[in-house]
């Protein structure tokens, strides 16, 4: 008998509109020591189906319809007391954003306690000891001072493996991950999987792996599933969904995963491809950014956030700046796109030091317009009463004095170009989905016609099959407007689809840069060796290449 | 450690500024009302000479600088001043009032935090049900009801109509006699010297008052309460602790109550701050001896001394309070003495 068998389950919510059946009918069986995969895009109902089987949704969803049975325990008929000696205890979950899943006012080594004695798998003398063995098993160095440490004292990687050992500490039979590596770098995201693959693998456990990346998945599960809508469209092998997907869902999340040796059009359905525009690269540099520093005063002294960087970008090239979280790649953007100042150093634009004008002035010198920038998140960076239109007439009332009907005829055209349908332009940002609103972010950036483009890890929100349209779009823009790309961002598969050089940056330094293929294809840098083997590889392609080795 | 008393050390170093510009203050602003005290007290036969004599007696003859370096210089040494109107010492006037006014607005607030703090609490574990409704029609009402309306409805109720309460003039009914000085607060000083006649005399008097003021401060109370919990409780360590299996009462307590706290704290200080100052109409309706309606005593003729006395006191008072406020988020956000900086 498998360990747990969901059989039918239908969940519904009760919202302002209306009953939204955010599960319709969805079977599946996890047998022991296996771990299954449920890939989908937001919105497909895989983290609700999680809640669930835990039994903690939302105040206003329920479980309307279905058996869910766990060893042999009927979940969604078992009494509140019964759920909660199995929380925790047969069954655990492991969540995104680690830092907020724990509670911030509360010693690490406290909650952990919390859990064991709630189990009673220690007492009040044991307990503290029983939660430094926990916080070893998830491989914390120094586990006794991270024992009394709080959340906002340790990195987002060691929050995960708090909250893994949180979830493990009583032995559970089930683990299931919601998204655990959402918001961690490429390197940590590797050590976290593989941590959480280990302790599977060493305790036999069976785990539910719900994650939106199915690169991931299939690197780290047994079983897929793919769900959307609600429903599950397809399941199987990970190697036979890459390679030979079924249903026609499938098959769009296979081609838009980004992968190394796709090209940006084959991310999109094979019927929406057209053929890549011709994208010039000029010889002459547009900008050129000569030894820049940005030191910053902490508390035990100065932070060197950047070391002395040097490069350029050509007119019209796309060049990507790579990195993890607090390698000064945040910090160099936000210099060049000139609201922070630099310590020293040189930024030269069209051949003048744009470094000269402070920051604070910068709004008003007539050099703005040339550079703009695109945000990360695209829902904090609009005003939420602001409507689409008025984001992107925003900076054309100010920088162009653009009025009335112009105003209105260019901020259309905007819309057509970025491909926002014009009735979407009256809507607030929070009647917008996320691809939408990545539209008007950079519906707004390009209005004011930049030179230069900065573009803050635009995608890194969105789900694949929207990023994988608004790469091709960024691309059709630049063929068609020239304008050059920094391309910010920790995701390499990307920045290999986008950019034609790339800047490899680790602790405010340049590690190395070159041509894209050639950084990617033989990277001289062990750190960017270390980068790309972090990166998750579909098996599809894992095989081509050995077939092609061969 | 280290960091968070550094926290605490700037913090009480932070207040020093404040009370000298408090003193300054305080001088200027009592000059600057209309009215001159030398006329009001020389009396309404004066004549031309006897005001300046007045006027030459008070110091107020000298140029202003000098009076605030005389006036400074007092202030260092504990001496206030002569109060005009009741002729004894403004320290001594505030030292008998101020207790007075603090055990009402302490009483209060206790009375109001016991009863709105478990109502929020309540109220946002159940959204939408009947404590809920309970808590937001109690809360509109006491806020929406003047303290002075309350007071007398009260007085009628428990006074006139069921006699239940004593007769609402002041903190002691004249057949106890007052209590040892010790502390100011009858309550305390009656139970310290064992006197429990007087203290249940004093209690009765106080109840009123003290209810008439815990009305108006739950609104706030209450409502920071259940936001707090509310948002406490649909966060995501909520979740990872209900997903870990603990009970109900640990997720209520230790995990959301103590992350709830902050924002309330914040509120109680605020409420207190307020209540201090306003407590004035209670105070009047109630015969309060409290240190509000001394106040508005003293501005209404132009008594300098005993103002710029009832503002210095209010201003330590509020700076004292502001630095235990303080030092309780220290105590309860592991975070505070590390992002502060």
């Amino acid at each position: 008998m498998s360990l747990l068998s969901i059989n039918d389950l239908q969940v519904s919510f009760k919202t302002r509109r209306g009953t939204v059946n955010a599960v319709r009918g969805l079977s599946l069986e996890i047998e022991k020591g296996e771990t299954l995969g449920i890939v989908g895009e937001s919105g497909s109902g895989k983290s609700v189906t999680s809640y669930a089987l835990m039994r903690l949704l939302e105040s206003n969803g329920r479980i309307s319809g279905g058996a869910l049975s766990y060893g042999g325990i009927d979940l969604r008929h078992a009494k509140e007391s019964v759920m909660r000696d199995l929380r925790g205890r047969e069954i655990s979950m492991i969540f995104q954003n680690p830092r907020a899943a724990l509670n911030p006012i509360r010693k690490v080594g406290h909650q952990i306690e919390d859990v064991l004695r709630r189990h009673a798998k220690a007492t009040r003398s044991t307990a503290r000891a029983e939660a430094i063995k926990a916080l070893e098993a998830v491989k914390i160095r120094d586990p006794e001072a991270r024992y009394n440490a709080y959340p906002f004292e340790l990195s987002g990687g060691m929050c995960q493996r708090i909250v893994i050992a949180l979830a493990l500490a009583c032995d559970p039979k089930l683990l299931i991950a919601d998204e655990p590596t959402t918001g961690l770098d490429i390197t940590t995201q590797k050590a976290v999987m593989d941590l959480i693959a280990d302790l599977i693998a060493e305790r036999g456990m069976s785990a539910m792996v719900i994650t939106h990346d199915l690169g991931l998945a299939a690197q780290y599960c047994n079983r897929i599933v793919v769900m959307k809508d609600g429903e599950i469209v397809e399941q199987g092998d990970p190697k036979r969904l890459f390679t030979a997907p079924e249903h026609p869902y499938t098959r769009k999340l296979v081609d838009a995963t980004p992968r190394s040796g796709a090209s940006v059009r084959s991310l999109l359905p094979a019927e929406q491809r057209t053929p890549a525009p011709e994208l010039p690269v000029s010889e002459t540099p547009l900008l050129e950014v000569r030894d820049l520093t940005k030191t910053y005063q902490g508390k035990s002294g100065p932070v060197h956030a950047v070391k002395g960087i040097s490069f350029k970008v050509m007119k019209g090239q796309s060049v990507g700046l790579v990195g993890e979280s607090g390698c000064g790649k945040s910090t160099t953007s936000s210099i060049l796109v000139r609201l922070t100042d630099p310590t020293s150093g040189e930024i030269l634009f069209n051949g003048e030091d744009l470094a000269k004008t402070p920051a604070g002035t910068f709004a008003r010198d007539p050099r703005r317009a040339a550079i703009q920038m695109v945000f990360q998140d695209a829902t904090d960076s609009f005003n939420p009463r602001h409507t689409a239109r008025h984001s992107i007439a925003e900076p054309l009332k100010r920088l162009t004095g653009l009025k009335g009907k112009a105003l209105k005829d260019r901020v259309e055209e905007l819309a057509d170009l970025v491909g926002l349908p014009r009735p979407l332009l009256d809507r607030f940002p929070h009647q917008l989905s996320g691809g939408q609103k990545a539209r008007v972010g950079i519906a707004r950036a390009i209005a004011v016609e930049p030179q230069f483009l900065i573009l803050d890890e635009p995608t890194a929100a969105l789900d694949v099959s929207i990023q994988a349209i608004v790469l091709n779009l960024l691309v059709d823009l630049r063929a068609k407007l020239g304008i050059s790309f920094l391309f910010v961002s920790h995701d390499l598969h990307v920045v290999r689809l986008l950019c034609d050089h790339v800047i490899v940056m680790r602790d405010g330094e340049i590690l190395e840069e070159g041509p894209a293929a050639a950084v990617m294809d033989a990277p001289a840098h062990a750190y960017t060796r270390e980068l790309l083997a972090a990166a998750p590889e579909p098996p599809a392609l894992a095989e081509t290449l050995s077939s092609a080795a061969e | 450690m280290a960091g968070r008393l550094s926290t605490i050390g700037t913090r009480i170093a932070q207040s020093i500024p404040v009370i000298l510009g408090v003193v300054v203050v305080s001088f200027v602003l009592t000059r600057a009302l209309p009215g001159d005290p030398a006329v009001y007290f020389a009396g309404a036969a004066a004549d031309e000479a006897s005001i300046a004599e007045v006027r030459t007696a008070l110091g107020l003859d000298k140029p202003l600088p000098e009076q605030f370096l005389i006036y400074a210089r007092d202030v260092a040494t504990g001496n206030l001043g002569q109060s005009l109107s009741t002729g004894q010492p403004v320290l001594e006037d505030l030292a008998n009032r101020l207790p007075a006014s603090l055990e009402l607005t302490l009483t209060a607030l206790m009375l109001s935090c016991a009863v709105a703090i478990p109502l929020g609490v309540l109220a946002a574990t159940r959204p939408g049900s009947a404590v809920d409704h309970l808590c937001r029609v109690l809360v509109t009402a006491g806020v929406s009801l003047p303290t002075f309306f309350t007071g007398v409805v009260l007085i009628y109720i428990f006074y006139y109509l069921l006699g239940i309460a004593p007769s609402p003039l002041g903190r002691l009914d004249f057949i106890y006699i007052e209590p040892d000085r010790i502390t100011g607060f009858y309550l305390i000083d009656a139970a310290l010297a064992g006197d429990w006649e007087t203290w249940v005399g004093a209690l009765k008097q106080l109840v009123l008052p003290a209810v008439t003021l815990a009305l108006f401060t739950m609104a706030p109370l209450a409502r920071m309460t259940r936001a707090a919990m509310l948002s406490a409780l649909s966060s995501d360590y909520i979740r990872t602790a209900r997903a870990a299996g603990l009970t109900e009462d640990k997720v209520l307590f230790t995990y959301a109550f103590r992350n709830a706290l902050l924002p309330v704290i914040t509120t109680l200080g605020m409420v207190f701050s307020f209540t201090l100052g306003a407590n004035v109409l209670v105070e009047k309706v109630f015969a309060w001896p409290g240190i509000g309606s001394y106040a508005v005593e003293a501005l209404v003729v132009s008594d300098y001394a005993a103002v710029q006395g009832f503002v210095l006191a209010m201003a330590l008072l509020f700076v004292a309070l502001n630095l235990v406020i303080d030092l309780t988020y220290t105590l309860i956000d592991p975070r505070i003495g590390f992002e502060t900086k």
